[in-house]
C-alpha cells in the first residue's frame, strides 16, 4: 500500500464499456489506465496511478510548494543558523 | 558453396510449410523427417565448414592456449519478444558466457528439444535469427541435436548451447581477482532486458515497446582485453538476478566490499518507468547485452576507453570500486546521499501494489 | 522522471536533515503506516540519516501482510478447485498460508496468474467464458476503487463467471486500534498519502483531538518523507496535535469523491480481522447485498479453518510497531525470505523484509 507513479495523460477515449480509459506516459512507457475517478483530467495533465486506475490529478501548483517551502528555509538558513554539515 | 547471410534473410521455410505446418514427432525420430530438418533447415542455415562435414562431433583446430568450455540451456517463455528470441538469446548467451571466462570464443553446439506441434514456421524463425547472431558474433555453430517430445511436454522449444574458447596468453581473469583499489566499470544502461520480457507477458503488457539489450560481447571484450591485459582482473555479465547478483557473487567469491554509485548507473526512462509502476528495482532485472568489468585503477580508464569505443558499450561508466570491505558484501550510495546494502535476490522479483 | 526525481534530490536531502537536527530537542517516535513509506525509508536509508532521537516505527500498512491466514487458506483452497483461474498481485503469490502459499498451488499445476490490475481479471473472465476467475481484492482504501470498479463492470457485463476474494482492511480504525492500546509509544502519525488520495483526511482530525497526536499526512518520496517528519517533529516540538497534509499535490480534505462514491455503492463496513494484531471492529470492507453474488466466499463454499501462526513470529508486535525486526529472536535464523514464518518478512513491504534486504541485521 500503495504504489502510485505519477504519469502524463496523452490520450483521453471511452471503451466499449462507456468506461473513460487513457494512455498514461510514465517516463516513455506507456500504459492504458482507467481515468474514470478523474473526471476533470485533460491530455498533458498528470496523474497519479494505482494498479491501473488514476486516482489522483497531480496539482502542479501544489507541487511546486514543496520546493518553496525549501528555498524558504534556505534563506533562513542563511541568515541566522549554522547549517550542521 | 556456403549461403551468405543475404540469401537467409528473407528466405521462405525450407520445409514444405503445406505439408508440414507443424513439427512432428517423426522429426526428432532419426529417420527421413529428422534427415529433411537437419539438411534443410539447420545444415542450411547454419552452414560451415565442420557443420557442413556431417559427422557425429565437430572436429576443430583451435590455437594453442588454454580452453573455455560453457553451456547453458534456454528455457524462455515467450519464444519472441520485442528484439530478440529464444535462439538469438542462446547465442548471445553463451558467446558472452566464452567472453566472460577472458576467452575468444571459437564455436558452439545446439540442441534442441522442440515440442510435438510447434508451428514450422516459429522454429525456422528462430533458426533464421540464430544463424544470424551467430554470424554476427562471428562464432560458427559446429553440431547439434534435435529431439521432438510430447505435446504437453515442452514449453514450445528448449534450446542447450554449449560454447568452446580460448583464452589469449596474459588474460587472467575470474571473480577472486577483484581486488581492494579496482574500479568497477559497467558497459551501459541496465535492465532492459528484464522489462522487454515482461512487456510482452499477459497482464503486464504496455504500449510501448522495449526492446532487449541481448547482444554478443565478445568483440568490445577483446578490445578491452587488448588494451587492458591482465590488468583486467573479473568479467561478468549480470543475467539473472541483475547487476546485484552479479556483483554480490563476486563480492564472495574474492572476500571485499563492492561500492557503486546509484547516479552513476544508467537506465533508459522508458524502463525507469516500467520498474516505477511494476515496484520493481532495476539492479534485480535482468540484462543480456552487458558486462561488469573490475578492472586495476591504473588500466580503468583506457579500458572504459575502449567499451565506448565499442557499440555494446556506448554507454560505459565507472560505477563504483572495490574495497577491503564489509567482506562479501556490496553498498550502494543512493541518489539523495544515503547508503543501502544491494543484498542477494531470493526468489523472483514479483511486480507489486504496495 | 517528472514528480518523482524533484523529490529524490540529494541537496534537498541534506537540507531536510539539518533543519531536523536543528528542531530536535527531545526523543521522539513516529510511526508511518504505509508499506511504501516504509520501503523508501529503508531503501534510501533515510532512517539512518535521521538525527539521534527520532525513532521510525513502521506500522501495519502492508495489505499484504495483515491479510488473515484464514484468508490465504481460502486463496489456496480456490486456486487448486478445477477450472478455475486465481488471479492476484504480485505480492500475494508468497505469503504463506497455514500450510501452503499461491506460489506453490501454482508450481502444482494450479492456474494461479499475476495481474497488474484488477480489470485484468475482468478481461480474462470475459475471454474465458467457461472458466471461473477469480480476483484476490487485497488492499487498503488505495485499492478498494480499483476493486469496486472491477465488481461493478462484471456486473455491468452480467458476467456469471467472476467473483473476488475480498479482504479490504481500513486505516483510521487501525490507528485508533494501537493509539488506545496501553503499550502504545506512537506520539505522532505519518498518514498513508495514496490512502488519503482516496478518502481524504476529514477523519483525522478527531483522532488528532481524541488522543493528542500530531498527524501528518505524507507522500511517498525521500523528500515527501523527510518533509512530513519534519512537520510532525515541528508540532512535537511545540506540544501541538493537529493534522497536516504535506502530500498536497495529491491529496485534499474531502479526498477523491467519484472513488468514496463507487466504493459506497459496491462495499459496506464490516469487522475484520487483522493478521498479527486481531480483530478490529469495523475495519474492513465487504460487498453489499447487491453484489453479493460476487463474493467467493459463498460462491466456492469454502469454509477456511483457524490454524495457528509460528509461535516463534512476532508478527504483531512488528505491525504494531513495538518490536523491530532484528529483535525478533527468529530474524535471519529460522525465519528468512527464502523461508519465511510470517507476512511481513515475505511481502517485499513487509517490514521485516525491508530490514533484510537492507541489511539491518541489527
Amino acid at each position: 500500500m500503495c504504489l502510485g507513479v505519477p504519469g502524463r495523460v496523452t490520450t483521453i477515449e471511452e471503451n466499449a464499456l462507456g468506461m473513460t480509459m487513457g494512455t498514461v506516459d510514465f517516463g516513455g512507457i506507456r500504459k492504458e489506465v482507467c481515468l474514470a475517478y478523474v473526471p476533470e483530467v485533460k491530455v498533458g495533465d498528470f496523474v497519479i496511478v494505482h494498479v491501473g486506475f488514476a486516482i489522483s490529478r497531480v496539482d502542479e501548483a501544489e507541487a511546486a510548494k514543496v520546493f518553496d517551502l525549501l528555498r524558504e528555509m534556505g534563506e533562513l538558513a542563511e541568515l541566522d543558523i549554522p547549517q550542521p554539515e | 558453396m556456403s549461403p551468405t547471410a543475404a540469401d537467409f534473410e528473407h528466405a521462405t521455410c525450407p520445409i514444405p510449410i503445406a505439408d508440414y505446418p507443424h513439427v512432428l514427432l517423426a522429426h526428432g525420430g532419426g529417420g527421413r523427417l529428422s534427415q529433411m530438418l537437419v539438411e534443410r533447415m539447420f545444415g542450411a542455415a547454419f552452414s560451415n565448414p565442420a557443420l557442413d562435414e556431417r559427422h557425429d562431433g565437430a572436429v576443430l583446430d583451435l590455437p594453442q592456449g588454454r580452453v573455455a568450455l560453457t553451456t547453458d540451456a534456454f528455457v524462455i517463455s515467450p519464444l519472441f519478444f520485442p528484439g530478440g528470441d529464444i535462439g538469438s538469446l542462446a547465442v548471445h548467451g553463451t558467446v558472452n558466457d566464452l567472453a566472460m571466462c577472458g576467452a575468444r570464443p571459437a564455436a558452439l553446439t545446439a540442441a534442441f528439444v522442440i515440442e510435438e506441434g510447434l508451428p514450422m514456421d516459429d522454429l525456422w524463425r528462430i533458426v533464421r535469427s540464430m544463424a544470424a547472431a551467430a554470424r554476427g558474433a562471428g562464432v560458427p555453430i559446429v553440431a547439434g541435436d534435435t529431439k521432438v517430445v510430447d505435446r504437453g511436454k515442452g514449453d514450445g522449444v528448449f534450446i542447450t548451447t554449449t560454447g568452446v574458447g580460448v583464452v589469449p596468453a596474459g588474460v587472467h581473469v575470474s571473480p577472486r581477482l577483484a581486488r581492494p583499489g579496482d574500479r568497477v566499470l559497467l558497459s551501459g544502461a541496465i535492465a532492459q532486458h528484464g522489462v522487454a520480457i515482461l512487456s510482452v507477458r499477459e497482464g503486464l503488457r504496455f504500449e510501448t515497446e522495449v526492446r532487449t539489450d541481448s547482444a554478443a560481447l565478445n568483440g568490445m571484450v577483446a578490445a578491452m582485453l587488448d588494451v587492458g591485459g591482465d590488468r583486467v582482473h573479473v568479467l561478468r555479465d549480470p543475467t539473472r538476478g541483475g547487476v546485484s547478483s552479479a556483483l554480490n557473487e563476486i563480492a564472495q567469491a574474492a572476500r571485499v566490499g563492492i561500492h557503486i554509485d546509484e547516479s552513476a548507473i544508467a537506465i533508459a526512462e522508458p524502463v525507469r518507468g516500467a520498474c516505477e509502476i511494476l515496484g520493481l528495482d532495476p539492479l534485480y532485472v535482468a540484462n543480456e547485452g552487458k558486462c561488469i568489468a573490475i578492472v586495476a585503477p591504473e588500466a580503468a580508464n583506457a579500458v572504459l576507453a575502449a567499451m565506448r569505443a565499442h557499440p555494446a558499450g556506448a554507454e560505459a561508466a565507472i560505477v563504483g570500486g572495490v574495497r577491503e570491505g564489509p567482506a562479501g558484501k556490496v553498498f550502494m550510495r543512493s541518489r539523495i546521499g544515503g547508503e543501502r546494502v544491494v543484498d542477494m535476490l531470493s526468489g523472483e522479483q514479483l511486480p507489486r501494489i504496495c | 522522471m517528472k514528480f518523482v526525481d524533484e523529490y529524490r534530490g540529494e541537496a534537498e536531502t541534506k537540507q531536510l536533515v539539518a533543519a531536523l537536527r536543528v528542531r530536535v530537542t527531545r526523543p521522539w517516535t513516529l510511526m508511518e503506516i504505509c508499506g511504501g513509506q516504509t520501503h523508501t525509508l529503508i531503501k534510501f536509508g533515510i532512517d539512518r540519516m535521521l538525527p539521534e532521537g527520532i525513532e521510525l516505527v513502521h506500522g501495519p500498512g502492508c495489505p499484504v501482510c495483515v491479510t488473515p491466514l484464514e484468508q490465504i487458506d481460502r486463496a489456496v483452497e480456490i486456486a487448486r478447485r478445477p477450472g478455475v483461474i486465481f488471479t492476484s498481485f504480485g505480492d500475494m503469490l508468497r505469503v504463506p498460508g497455514s500450510r501452503t502459499d499461491l506460489l506453490s498451488v501454482k508450481a502444482g499445476g494450479g492456474d494461479v496468474r499475476i495481474v497488474y490490475s484488477p480489470l485484468d481479471a475482468v478481461k480474462l473472465a470475459r475471454a474465458n467464458p467457461a472458466r471461473q476467475v477469480v480476483f484476490f481484492a487485497v488492499g487498503f482504501e488505495t485499492t478498494a476503487p480499483a476493486n469496486a470498479m472491477a465488481v461493478h463492470q462484471a456486473a455491468h457485463l452480467g458476467l456469471e463467471n467472476f467473483s473476488i476474494l475480498c479482504s479490504h482492511v481500513l486505516v483510521p480504525p487501525a490507528m485508533e486500534a494501537l493509539l488506545s492500546a496501553e503499550d502504545n509509544r506512537v506520539q505522532a502519525f505519518l498518514a498513508a498519502g495514496h490512502v488519503c488520495t482516496v478518502m481524504g483526511y476529514h477523519e483525522y482530525p478527531a483522532i488528532a483531538a481524541r488522543y493528542r497526536v500530531p498527524i501528518v499526512v505524507t507522500g511517498f518520496e525521500p523528500i515527501d518523507l523527510l518533509q512530513g517528519i519534519l512537520m510532525a517533529v515541528t508540532q512535537l516540538e511545540e506540544g501541538r496535535a493537529e493534522v497536516e497534509n504535506q502530500y498536497t499535490r495529491s491529496v485534499t480534505f474531502r479526498g477523491n469523491e467519484p472513488a468514496q462514491r463507487l466504493l459506497a455503492e459496491v462495499f459496506e463496513v464490516c469487522d475484520r480481522a487483522w493478521r498479527g494484531i486481531g480483530g478490529i471492529p469495523r475495519s474492513g470492507w465487504r460487498l453489499r447485498a447487491k453484489y453479493a453474488g460476487f463474493d467467493a466466499e459463498s460462491r466456492f463454499d469454502v469454509s477456511g479453518t483457524t490454524a495457528p501462526e509460528s509461535p516463534l513470529c512476532i508478527a504483531g508486535q512488528i505491525l504494531r510497531g513495538l518490536k523491530k525486526p532484528h529483535e525478533c529472536s527468529a530474524f535471519g535464523v529460522q525465519c528468512t525470505p527464502e523461508k519465511p514464518l510470517g507476512a511481513p518478512m515475505v511481502s517485499t513491504e513487509g517490514a521485516c523484509a525491508a530490514y533484510y534486504q537492507y541489511g539491518r541485521r541489527g
